[in-house]
């Protein structure tokens, strides 16, 4: 076991974990934030996606060792009020059927607008291939995404 | 299923005031009771002990709380069911809340998703429910202003009287009308006058969801939980023998390693934790059965074709006779690998197994299996046990069962303090409940004008029960029919799986059909219409399916698609009835560098009334990503009783890149509805595989289609 600081939404938090435990296991078990998902375990889902200094990363396979200062940004602190231009879309398109996985998808969404804010589809296709939708609410989240890129400033 | 018991009819009504000075109203809406509200405490409903079927409360403010029974898994019923009681209690959506009932056999009926049958069971009840409560406020609101309930309208959760300009809103009525008697007879909407039913209604958990807050089983927490993880047989046809868990044990914040039946399961105190233990244990097991491999079932297949000791399932006619005059016989074969269920929230279950009684929370389709089986399993009343619904990610058949329930109940009792047992993916993947696999024989007969006079099918499958639906189309069309099946008792475990048996019989079936079209030189569409003709015109035996119904989604997917007449563009097509659904699609395909890339798809869906647009397209187009998915990529297979795909990075699930366009309708017929949670998966294979056919002339009879020759070094 060791000690671990942490910096999440914007807060400091401390986890006494051992070394590898992946950061999705602290976030659920550890620090009470359980939005994001465990699907997989090996990256090949995305359900566990959260920020890591801005960029989409999977949680359930960074251990808790590697992020040192790295700056994580999950589900429930990707806006203050659930009002980044992802989440709005996700409603206003009402994309989610079970809704398990998508908060991994609306993290690997907002990464590409951060990064690339006016995507193609093809883009948008790429950007999202990570994420399965075991429900296949697909269409949707290409609308989604669309449609928050046109918000994004 | 059109009409209830006259028992049903008879709506009681029960009332309690809240803290807040609310007051909810609990409608009985199955069974015969008091014609007379009866008051009872705020303690008495919260501890639930009062005979309630279901509640719908009103608060003074007018905000009326709706209580959703039935398991929510993405087939959106938390949000379908409440709207249908808010339509006829003619109430602001905005200001209905939703909550999920917890498990009570006292209060509610068919607690249970599966079979895509929640909508047509609750459909009247939940009007009757609104409109029995929007009938006694009207009655309260007449008799305060001393006027004919006639006179009154109700608008929005208010009652007006136009002729005096007097307007009073639910919440203010509410105290009153819960002390009328309950009108014995209550008038319905016309359909018509609908304004909420047949609109697009978003997800009522939506904001929970996209905000990321804890809704499903995993997200379960409880202060001194245990976390559990359950090392089970690594093949179907092994037995657990011993363990040495001295390694385990040892292992930081590991609190115990139990074991049960086949099973040891290490608990401790987080996820990471136990599942590292886990790696550490040394288990021994021993063959108690045939190590079965997918090779072998090849072999066991064309066996159980040729047994003599089928299950006749369906017979019309003479068939023998019928083929041996036939001018022609079309023969083909279709088989289909096993499937994982793959929802992606695994299975987990909280219990705590205490001295008076068990506390159970977590995802379950079938929450009432679940306790009685708890019940069976410690020998304890079904009484004193509570299920928690949560929300869940998922389940396609997996949560029918109770397994892992009864894992979580057994290691509580073991270690006696709350517990949570968690799958990892490989758990679920190689844990059982398969979609079984299946080979299928087709043989039909034709006549010298290419009418199909004669039609057999065989199904033979592992664990698959019949693996037919001896009466569905074609059975009714044609004049000598033979359906029959043979069963092969496997130690690897099945379980229903997204329109159980449809989900593949559907494909083969209207693949064979295409096969049979061409062979009588008929275009598709028109080879099924000429069959509905004949079961229209003279129907053979029984007939389970509406020819009419079958035949406007026919038509109707035939417009929308322009079928025959595009070019350049090769289109399949495929049409199927199942949990009392009818839905037709058309599947295009083009041709790209020589490999046909499916492109588009059209289907017409007939549910009847459509509750939710929003819900029901969802549904649909799921229903048909998930049917090209599986026909393209699924395919988990076996090798000495073990299953060799055990994650996703081998399993393959459709992807986002690789969904085809879907041009969606749905008949517009004013039917009572049914459910679409699975209606529409089934007739997608055959809609793809034929387009395919049309493209390469290559007939596709297995699936995963990504491994057949079409597909060979592209997937």
């Amino acid at each position: 076991m060791a000690a671990f600081k942490l910096q999440i939404n914007g807060r400091s938090y401390q986890a006494d974990v051992e070394p590898d435990t992946p950061l999705l296991w602290v976030l659920r078990d550890h620090l009470g934030l359980v939005g994001t998902k465990y699907g997989c375990g090996i990256a090949q889902c995305g359900a566990c996606t959260v920020h890591l200094n801005g960029k989409a990363t999977r949680s359930c396979v960074l251990p808790v060792s590697a992020i040192g200062a790295a700056k994580v940004t999950t589900i429930e602190g990707l806006s203050a009020n659930g009002d980044h231009p992802v989440q709005l879309a996700w409603e206003a398109v009402d994309v989610p059927q079970c809704g398990y996985c998508q908060a991994g998808q609306i993290m690997t969404a907002a990464a590409l607008l951060k990064q690339k804010p006016k995507p193609t589809a093809g883009e948008i296709d790429a950007a999202m291939v990570g994420n399965l939708c075991r429900c296949g609410t697909y269409h949707r989240i290409r609308e989604a995404v669309k449609i928050a890129s046109t918000k994004t400033k | 299923m059109s009409t209830l018991p006259d028992s049903s009819r008879r709506n009681f009504l029960k009332l309690a005031a809240t803290a807040g000075g609310g007051l909810l109203l609990g409608f009985n809406w199955t069974s015969a009771g008091a014609t007379t509200p009866t008051v009872v405490s705020e303690a008495a409903f919260a501890a639930g002990n009062t005979d309630f079927n279901s509640y719908l409360s009103i608060a003074p403010d007018g905000i009326v709380t709706i209580f959703s029974p039935n398991p929510e898994i993405g087939q959106g019923i938390k949000t379908a069911f409440p709207m249908i009681v808010a339509e006829e209690l003619d109430v602001d959506w905005k200001r209905v809340k939703v909550v999920q009932a917890v498990l009570d056999k006292q209060k509610y009926e068919r607690q249970l998703t599966g079979g895509s049958g929640a909508i047509p069971h609750s459909w009247k009840r939940l009007r009757q429910a609104g409109a029995t409560a929007r009938q006694m406020l009207v009655e309260a609101a007449a008799k305060r202003w001393n006027v004919p309930a006639a006179e009154c309208t109700t608008d929005k959760g208010t009652v007006t009287h136009a002729a005096t300009g007097r307007k009073l809103g639910y919440g203010e009525l509410a105290p009153e009308a819960a002390r009328l008697p309950v009108p014995a007879e209550v008038k319905l909407k016309d359909i018509k006058d609908f304004r909420l039913i047949g609109s697009s209604v978003k997800n009522v958990d939506n904001r929970n969801i996209v905000t990321g807050k804890p809704l499903f089983g995993l997200d379960f927490y409880r202060e001194g939980m245990l976390f559990a993880m359950v090392q089970r047989p690594p093949a179907f046809g092994m037995k657990f023998k011993s363990v040495d868990a001295t390694a385990a044990k040892a292992m930081a914040g590991i609190v115990d390693v139990v074991t049960f039946k086949n099973n040891v399961a290490v608990v401790g105190k987080s996820t990471w934790q136990v599942k590292k233990a886990r790696e550490a244990l040394k288990v021994e097991y021993e063959k108690e059965g045939n190590l079965e491999s997918t090779p072998d079932h090849d072999q066991l297949f064309a066996n159980l074709l040729n047994s003599a000791e089928a299950t006749v399932r369906r017979k019309d006619g003479d068939v023998a006779a019928a083929f041996a005059t036939a001018a022609k016989v079309v023969k083909g074969e279709y088989q289909c690998p096993f499937l994982s269920h793959s929802p992606l929230e695994p299975m987990n279950f909280f219990a705590h197994v205490r001295p008076d009684g068990v506390e159970l929370v977590g995802p379950t389709q079938t929450p009432e299996l679940a306790r009685t089986e708890t019940a069976k399993l410690l020998g304890i009343s079904p009484d004193t046990i509570t299920l928690e619904l949560t929300r869940m990610g998922g389940g396609f058949g997996r949560r029918l069962k109770a397994d892992y329930v009864l894992e979580a109940v057994e290691v509580s009792n073991l270690v006696k303090a709350p517990v949570k047992v968690i799958w990892t993916r490989e758990d679920d993947m190689t844990g059982g409940s398969y979609r079984p696999a299946v080979r299928y024989r087709f043989e039909a007969a034709l006549d010298a004008g290419g009418n199909m006079v004669g039609y057999k099918l065989r199904g033979v499958g592992i664990n698959a029960g019949n693996p037919t639906r001896e009466n569905n189309f074609p059975s009714g069309a044609v004049d000598h029919l033979l359906i029959d099946s043979v069963e092969h008792q496997s130690p690897i475990t099945t379980g229903p799986w997204r329109a159980p048996i449809t989900n593949f019989l559907a494909f083969a079936e209207q693949s064979f059909l295409d096969e049979v079209a061409q062979a009588a030189g008929k275009d598709p569409v028109q080879f099924r219409l000429d069959l509905l003709d004949k079961a229209k015109q003279a129907p053979v035996g029984e007939l389970k399916y509406d020819v009419d119904r079958t035949r406007k989604v026919i038509e109707m997917v035939a417009e929308k698609s322009g079928w025959g007449k595009k070019k350049g563009i090769f289109q399949g097509f495929s049409v199927y009835f199942s949990h009392a659904s009818y839905v037709a699609q058309v599947g295009e395909v083009l041709m790209v560098k020589g490999k046909p890339v499916l492109k588009k798809i059209y289907a017409v869906a007939d549910c009847g009334v459509v509750v939710n647009q929003s819900g029901a397209r969802q549904q649909v187009m799921g229903g048909i990503v998930d049917g090209v998915g599986h026909a393209m990529y699924g395919n988990l297979t076996f090798r000495d009783g073990a299953a060799e795909q055990t994650n996703f990075d081998t399993y393959r699930l459709i992807r986002i890149n690789e969904i085809p366009e879907i041009d969606l309708h749905f008949v517009d017929n004013g039917i009572d509805p049914t459910g679409l949670g699975e209606p529409a998966l089934p007739p997608t294979g055959a809609a793809v595989a034929n387009a395919i056919f049309k493209a390469t002339g290559k007939r596709l009879r297995n699936q995963p289609f990504s491994e057949q020759e079409v597909y060979k070094g592209v997937m």
